[in-house]
């Protein structure tokens, strides 16, 4: 690795040339609502820096306008994130105006944020509007939980998760579908999905009686506070070689960016949420999706960075 | 300052079949054979190559075996709790041959 640039000795890009492989678009199927970086948590692995100190968030000027492309484009799903969408003053208006248009709607959330008197009437939308929800659970324990997430979040965590189930959420067979989106609390990989699956199953079962349907799991992607931790740490180079050396080609049929578009606070586009905490815009310039007029075509490249290597890691990023 | 374990000789284990690269090759074999998912799940053994690791108080092992752990999905505490299996299973072997002592010493003793 380069010291002074933090850059590996093979791009991504001339790792997939190597293997003649592209980064072009398959047919865009999917839309990535980021709604801003304001926060309640501060996580350690965050790639956006998300917080509390953070006041960007989607006017309902640009929730109007996504709105408007999904009505457009009726995509297969939308998911939205942040940030934590919960603190969005107009999340409202944005779930019902979205409900209607995609056959999934998906809602990111943190679990924390889900608290209080505005937490539940949010959960009581979501429940009406069948909203799908991935929430972020780092680890089936306090401690790599808290050491992610910060002091407490792991009580809270867990109440608000047996409040999701109280309402019908990720039980067995229920069409309330609630599942949990696992990061690694540190410089290693993740887990393979489906043993991590079984096991949190397992533990959040037998010691908090919590059920979910589905468990994701992601490696952090080496940006933002994480790629300051790893700095911090000395780990950085360990773990950029760790994602190099993991290179899996075959994972690049499935990386999400090929079917997807995402759109910043500003309605700005891009390809991926961490092309978009980059600044590298879909397309090779600024563009808003109010001026989408037809979707990307099958074979439009994508450009790519060496922290796409997050996303080919094992079995990929998909 | 120049030691003689470096953690980036882990990385060069395999150069030890340069000089008998059969039977290095029946090791790794075996090796990687041992570790797949079997009757036990790869975290169960990647647990129990932690806590034999401690005992062989191997550092390339230890620095391997905890990074394996991790990363199939253990946590610190069930790490920890391999390593007083380990250690209850070492101090019961030392106590254990207290029934020797006592008997030696009974033989001896008036």
């Amino acid at each position: 690795m380069d010291v002074a640039t933090g850059r590996l000795g093979e791009s991504f890009g001339e790792r997939l040339a190597r293997h003649d492989l592209s980064l072009t678009r398959e047919r865009t199927t999917a839309l990535q609502v980021n709604l801003g970086l304001a926060c309640d948590l501060a996580c350690g692995h965050c790639h956006l820096e998300a917080g509390p100190a953070r006041s960007e968030m989607m006017p309902r000027s640009v929730m109007a306008e996504v709105i408007a492309c999904a009505r457009r484009f009726r995509f297969d799903s939308i998911d939205l994130t942040g940030g934590a969408p919960e603190l969005v003053r107009d999340l409202p208006y944005l779930v019902r105006g979205l409900a209607p248009e995609t056959p999934r709607l998906i809602l990111r959330s943190n679990l924390v944020s889900l608290e209080g008197e505005r937490g539940e009437e949010l959960l009581q939308l979501y429940r009406e509007l069948k909203v799908v929800l991935v929430a972020s659970l780092p680890a089936g324990n306090q401690a790599q939980t808290e050491a992610q997430r910060g002091a407490g979040v792991w009580e809270r965590s867990i109440r608000a998760l047996k409040r999701l189930n109280t309402l019908g959420y990720g039980l067995p067979g229920s069409p309330l579908e609630l599942d949990l989106v696992s990061n690694p609390s540190g410089a290693f990989l993740p887990p393979p999905q489906l043993q991590a699956q079984e096991k949190f199953r397992r533990d959040l079962a037998r010691k908090h009686g919590v059920s979910f349907h589905n468990l994701y799991t992601f490696a952090n992607v080496p940006l933002g506070r994480f790629r300051r931790f790893l700095e911090r740490s000395g780990n950085l180079e360990g773990y950029l070689e760790k994602l190099s050396v993991g290179f899996n080609p075959c994972a690049v049929a499935g990386l999400m960016c090929r079917s997807q578009l995402s759109v910043d606070w500003c309605g700005r586009l891009y390809d991926c949420d961490f092309h978009l905490a980059q600044g590298i815009f879909h397309g090779g310039g600024e563009r808003l999706i109010s001026s989408l007029t037809e979707l990307p075509p099958p074979g439009t490249p994508i450009p790519s960075a060496d922290h796409c290597y997050a996303c080919t890691v094992g079995s990929g990023f998909t | 300052m120049e030691t003689y374990y470096d953690p980036k000789d882990l990385g060069s284990f395999a150069e030890i079949g340069k000089d008998a690269p059969e039977l290095a090759g029946k090791f790794f074999d075996y090796y990687n054979e041992v570790f797949a998912e079997g009757e036990l799940t790869e975290r169960e053994k990647a647990l129990i190559a932690l806590a034999v690791a401690h005992t062989v108080q191997c550092p390339y092992c230890i620095d391997a075996y905890t990074r394996a752990c991790l990363e199939k999905g253990s946590h610190l505490g069930e790490m920890t709790e391999a390593l007083h299996v380990v250690t209850a299973i070492r101090g019961g072997a030392s106590l254990v041959h207290g029934v020797q002592m006592r008997k030696i010493a009974e033989k001896l003793s008036l």
